[in-house]
């Protein structure tokens, strides 16, 4: 069964993450398909919300401690390189679960979704690496920044790591970037975030915040 | 672009104090134009997924979102309450949208305004690096295409550019 709470908070951050490219992303393009990326996650993470609960109160009243996403989906975007990379890993993931999970209503209509972000991850991480030696360095050092929250997200999903495992390591294989020999950082799951979460919850709760139960 | 009745008729009729008939109601939600794409209506893309008689007479319509995060559920769910009013709008998720429920006709009519169709969907995770096959240029009809961006104006576009006649165009994504 799909942890409505913990793959809900995962899908809501890393779209707030993606939003935040929204008006200055590289080139218009990538402006376009980022906010696709983050919609797309914020349509799945209503739907999983609101399974555990008001989506709402949870997504406006929580904090920090109160998240149950992964560490990886918090960290900041740092640059291009690293949303990619990011989300490479995480989309990856997520892929896997919800082709694991057909019986879930979310899943599978978004494992459709996520068959996309995880083609878009791959092909940019492919370019970024094969690319000139800057998207190359840039790529290298987000791997090495990101790779170490990579072992959390198989916490009771210890039958997805093959298959991830299996695609990561072909993609970037073929982006001549190696898997950094790193060590690993869990906590998310128990309620134990970077600060990166709490500056992220900031901005996004700020509206509610300073004008509770506000409509549009 | 020809529904049995303009989307305005339930008003209308609803004014007057006729009460519809089911077929006639039908029709009429079937009739109401997507918001994003309105040479489209939501029986063309395969968004209309069936019109029930309520208990109490009156008509619950259930839809069901292209992609998760559509932003245009809200707007869809007020254009079909004041096509019909007094109608329910149910949204259902399973099973899931895809573009095998876009009409022929809803097909043609993306082609006419520009906007390139789907085409057949072939597995349910495309290949990574796989170019959608038999893409063609919606203006000119040529197969010289190079697809610019996986992600186009909304969720459910990729943006491509025609090498004949130059034009970037739109194209509704395999899902």
């Amino acid at each position: 069964m799909i942890d409505a709470l913990e793959i809900g908070d995962d899908c809501l951050v890393l779209s707030q993450r993606l939003a935040e490219w929204v008006t200055r992303a590289p080139t218009l393009e990538e402006d376009v398909a980022l906010a696709n990326l983050s919609l797309d996650l914020l349509g799945q993470a209503r739907a999983l919300l609101s399974r555990a609960g008001d989506e709402d109160d949870l997504a406006y009243l929580r904090g920090a401690s109160g998240f149950r996403n992964c560490l990886l989906v918090e960290q900041p975007n740092t640059d291009f390189a690293h949303t990619i990379v990011r989300h490479l890993l995480y989309a990856g993931f997520l892929f896997e679960l919800y082709a694991a999970h057909p019986e879930d209503e979310v899943a599978a209509k978004g494992v459709k979704e996520l068959a996309y972000h995880r083609d878009y991850a791959a092909l940019w991480t492919s370019r970024l690496g094969r690319g000139t030696e800057e998207s190359h360095r840039r790529a290298t050092e987000a791997l090495t920044a990101l790779w170490p929250f990579t072992d959390e997200l198989f916490e009771g999903h210890q039958d997805l790591r093959a298959p991830w495992q299996s695609w990561v390591t072909e993609v970037l294989e073929g982006a001549a970037l190696p898997v950094p020999a790193v060590a690993q950082r869990t906590g998310g799951r128990r309620g134990q975030h970077t600060a990166h979460l709490t500056s992220l919850l900031t901005e996004l709760q700020g509206l509610h915040r300073d004008h509770a139960g506000a409509t549009w | 672009m020809t529904p049995a009745e303009p989307p305005d008729a339930g008003q209308a009729r609803a004014e007057e104090g006729v009460r519809m008939t089911l077929d006639e109601a039908r029709a009429v939600a079937a009739g109401v134009p997507d918001p994003e794409l309105p040479v489209v209506t939501l029986a063309d893309l395969g968004i209309l997924r069936d019109v029930l008689p309520r208990d109490d007479g009156g008509v619950e319509v259930v839809i069901t979102p292209t992609y998760s995060g559509c932003p245009a559920m809200d707007a869809i769910r007020d254009d079909i309450r004041r096509a019909l009013p007094g109608a329910t709008v149910t949204t259902v998720l399973s099973p899931p949208w895809t573009t095998e429920w876009i009409t022929e006709e809803g097909r043609a009519k993306l082609r006419e305004h520009g906007i390139s169709p789907p085409g057949r969907v072939v597995s349910l995770a495309p290949p990574t690096r796989a170019e959608p096959a038999g893409v063609c240029c919606p203006r000119c009809g040529s197969g010289r295409v190079r697809l610019v961006s996986r992600y186009g104006s909304t969720a459910c576009k990729a943006l491509y550019t025609c090498a004949a006649c130059l034009e970037p165009f739109d194209h509704v994504k395999e899902i």
